[in-house]
């Protein structure tokens, strides 16, 4: 197996403190030497799943927790984001993994669906696994160009 | 009492509803945004700009509260201008494809290539 370093934060399940584990993703995809493009997609793509699980994951008067933790490659960021779980065995959860369907995560569609586009569009993968909750794990490759950005306007100049 | 790093400044309220965002739009601070906007939504013919300049974050909750307030605004004859927007942000509406929808505005310095 692959040689990863692992941090993980478990927040209570409230939108107060979606940002405090972004700051969390922030800094370890710096630590990465992702661009500064890549960390603002790595921000937005995870704030995106951790909201929906505070959001929808648990009743008005339930007290809930959302796991989010994060696999350090050297090429690449595996963020995996949980409700509903105590700490989670990081490989054997991502074993149950597999590509979504539509009908299955109507949870997503639901809001519009928005939340769920920008994490497939920002992140090089995207998968989910409902079993007792919900886990969302996306990944993002380091020095991955996106082709749209670079064509950047040099009509232009 | 929690700290939130969001403010919503009304400048002006002649003709044009001038709306300054300052600070992070996301899941906490959304709500606060969508209460600002829905006190004026239903103004006939409402003229509104939002300025966001000085936001610097922002994620699928605060394109919803934009969307829902555009909605309404234009269901009541008004127009919705977005200005101020960096980069980042313009490539949030652009790859929802919202900019196609609402009417929105590069930060000047952003506007063409920077060579400097």
């Amino acid at each position: 197996m692959q040689h990863y370093d692992y941090i993980e934060i478990k927040i209570p399940a409230k939108a107060q403190y979606v940002g405090v584990a972004r700051l969390m993703i922030s800094g370890i995809a710096s630590r990465l030497g992702f661009t500064y493009d890549d960390i603002e997609d790595l921000k937005i793509a995870s704030s995106e799943a951790i909201t929906n699980a505070v959001q929808h994951a648990y009743g008005e008067d339930e007290d809930g927790e959302v796991v989010v933790g994060c696999a350090l490659y050297e090429e690449r960021l595996e963020i995996m984001i949980a409700d509903h779980g105590a700490s989670f065995d990081f490989e054997e959860t991502k074993k149950h993994i597999g590509p979504y369907s539509d009908a299955s995560d109507a949870r997503f569609l639901r809001e519009g669906g928005l939340g769920l586009y920008l994490m497939e569009t920002l992140m090089d993968e995207v998968k989910f696994h409902h079993e007792e909750g919900v886990t969302v794990f996306m990944t993002k490759y380091l020095g991955r160009e996106r082709g749209e950005e670079d064509v950047k306007r040099t009509a232009n100049s | 009492m929690q700290e939130m790093n969001l403010q919503v400044e009304l400048l002006e309220q002649n003709s044009v509803q001038y709306f300054k965002v300052v600070g992070e739009i996301d899941a906490f601070t959304a709500p606060v945004l969508r209460e600002r906007l829905a006190a004026v939504e239903n103004v006939d013919g409402l003229k509104a700009e939002l300025d966001l300049s000085e936001v610097d974050y922002m994620d699928s909750t605060g394109l919803g509260v934009f969307v829902g307030f555009y909605k309404a605004v234009s269901a009541n004859g008004g127009h919705v201008k977005i200005t101020g927007l960096n980069k980042r942000l313009n490539r949030l509406f652009e790859i929802t494809g919202l900019n196609e929808i609402i009417d929105i505005e590069q930060k000047e310095s952003e506007d063409h290539n920077a060579t400097l």
